[in-house]
């Protein structure tokens, strides 16, 4: 089985979020960008497979050489090569349609991506890879089984949870669940090390032309200082609710 | 020329989302001067929709759809639009719209903008305010394409009444085969999804155990809401995955979000952010939760959590 683990190099959670050029590109100044948690617990799914049914496990992202050390980290996680489509990540369609075609090219059976990443939260490119490749979908997946060609899937609906029957090719919108935190790999000195020799191939992108376009970005005001009532004082926070903040 | 929303509905019941993306889609065609056509699937009661501004439902009655599969439900979104024409395309932030959404953009070429929080700052060029890095900014995102998706944030737009009246029209799209079978579903059908809930009560591991949760659940049932919790509440094993909140857990986007013994990891706020109004009850005055709260009692939750369940009951009553 050819499993492909699409990677977003994304800023870590704790980072400061600013703007630049007038507020219209994000400011990696100082930013530690981290692989995007999502994609990581479908990655340690990946390697999962991997070691117990036998795949083979490539990585890929769209993006220029910047992101390249988060590739490495995903090779020192497991992964066996890494692909880097060299071109700006535009917006999702364009983001999606290389990797379609890196899917397309390589004839992969299953495609992982999280389901969404968390700098631009669109939520988009695992579908649109599904839609371009016309491979079968399952979005929020918090479980994964693979047998021969047959996959069976618990995804997160509102309310609850579903399981679904398909078959390969599959692309996998994950999330946790697919793994838990705790399973997640921190590469050790040998994975590091081993990951440097590792291919790494940067591929040319193929012509997309992008349907979004990112114009500005604001950062929301201020919040104003929280409004503390007593303990023994609750029908103020009531009266609060109700009058001011017009919520119950 | 039109815009095309997709209704949703559980069980035949429009859900509340579908009247919010309703309303969103009335104000796009007012101002593009345009109609409204929903596409409803398996839904009853349509008329229901002119009430937020609907003008016509393409209403489909299909056992094959009888249960959501996201490729044929786009298919058939995809055949509404392009029977009416549409330019514009509104669907709501559900599980199930997220999941169809980016299938229906490929299969029409229209981009599609997520999370998104307002009406458009302007039709021409099309651009559109959503949420980015994860609730720490607001995005203008221009859609080029000719043929535009919009995904409304649940809870962003709110209601909005006309005096306007729809009528319903039999719609027989193609249903392709489905490649993805259900095997069972396991909902809470008595409890009010975090998805679809106004309001959300969370607990965290200053509840001390999930025998504790008893009050928690008292708090949402007096004021209607979904139940939630934290990330090392979910890990402990003492409340189900499907409750954890914040970043890689469920996003929330209700009106109220009451948090109880959570302090505010980064990673938690990030997830519900998105609320409008936040209350915090922690006895510690220097959890993060504070700076991110609306409201905060400094208190010990065991105390404050019953007798604010007696105090709403007593407002509840009077009401």
């Amino acid at each position: 089985m050819k499993i492909l683990v699409c990677i977003s190099h994304v800023p870590d959670t704790t980072s400061k979020i600013n703007f630049t050029d007038s507020n219209s590109k994000f400011d990696t100044n100082g930013v530690q960008f981290v692989i995007n948690p999502n994609d990581e617990f479908g990655l340690t799914r990946a390697m999962w497979l991997k070691e117990k049914q036998g795949a083979s496990v490539t990585v890929v992202n769209v993006g220029g050489p910047e992101t390249e050390p988060t590739l490495r980290k995903a090779l020192a996680i497991g992964a066996d090569d890494a692909i880097r489509v060299n071109t700006a990540a535009l917006d999702s369609f364009t983001v999606a349609k290389q990797l379609a075609n890196v899917v397309k090219t390589g004839g992969y059976d299953l495609i992982i991506a999280g389901r969404e990443s968390i700098d631009y939260n669109g939520g988009m490119v695992p579908g649109m890879i599904a839609g371009l490749t016309e491979a079968n979908f399952v979005n929020n997946c918090i479980g994964l089984e693979i047998e021969g060609t047959t996959a069976k899937a618990t995804r997160e609906i509102d309310g609850g949870k579903e399981t679904v029957s398909t078959t390969l090719p599959l692309v996998i919108g994950g999330q946790k669940g697919l793994v838990e935190e705790s399973d997640l790999r921190i590469p050790n000195m040998r994975g590091i090390m081993m990951a440097r020799k590792k291919p790494l191939t940067v591929a040319e992108p193929i012509d997309a032309t992008a349907q979004t376009n990112s114009v500005t970005f604001e950062k929301p005001a201020p919040k104003g200082a929280v409004t503390l009532v007593a303990p023994d004082n609750l029908d103020e926070l009531v009266n609060l609710l109700h009058n001011e903040a017009k919520v119950i | 020329m039109s815009v095309l929303v997709y209704t949703e509905s559980d069980q035949g019941v429009f859900k509340k989302a579908a009247f919010e993306v309703a309303s969103y889609a009335k104000a796009i065609a007012t101002d593009l001067g345009t109609t409204v056509t929903a596409i409803a699937i398996n839904a009853n009661n349509t008329a229901a929709l002119g009430t937020y501004g609907v003008d016509k439902v393409l209403q489909v009655n299909n056992d094959t759809l009888k249960t959501f599969n996201a490729n044929a439900y786009a298919q058939v979104i995809k055949q509404a639009a392009e029977k009416e024409n549409a330019t514009v395309i509104v669907v709501s932030s559900s599980a199930d719209s997220k999941y169809l959404a980016p299938l229906l953009s490929v299969g029409l070429n229209a981009g599609y903008a997520s999370n998104v929080i307002a009406k458009p700052e302007s039709t021409s060029p099309f651009k559109v305010k959503r949420t980015a890095f994860t609730n720490k900014a607001f995005e203008i995102t221009e859609i080029t394409s000719d043929v535009k998706i919009v995904g409304v944030s649940n809870n962003s737009f709110g209601l909005v009444e006309t005096s306007s009246s729809a009528s319903t029209e039999e719609f027989s799209p193609s249903i392709p085969d489905l490649k993805i079978t259900v095997e069972s579903v396991d909902k809470a059908s008595d409890k009010v999804s975090i998805a679809d809930a106004e309001i959300v009560v969370s607990g965290g591991r200053g509840l001390k155990g999930p025998e504790n949760w008893g009050m928690v659940e008292d708090l949402a049932e007096v004021l209607g809401a979904a139940t939630a919790c934290s990330k090392p509440v979910s890990d402990l094993g003492w409340r189900p995955h499907s409750e954890h909140v914040g970043q890689t857990g469920k996003p929330v986007a209700s009106n109220l979000y009451i948090a109880i013994g959570i302090s505010g990891a980064i990673q938690h706020l990030a997830g519900i952010n998105a609320s409008k109004v936040k209350v915090v009850i922690n006895t510690d005055p220097e959890a993060p939760f504070f700076k991110a709260a609306d409201y905060g009692v400094v208190g010990d939750a065991f105390e404050v959590v019953p007798a604010l369940i007696e105090k709403l009951k007593a407002f509840k009553a009077q009401q």
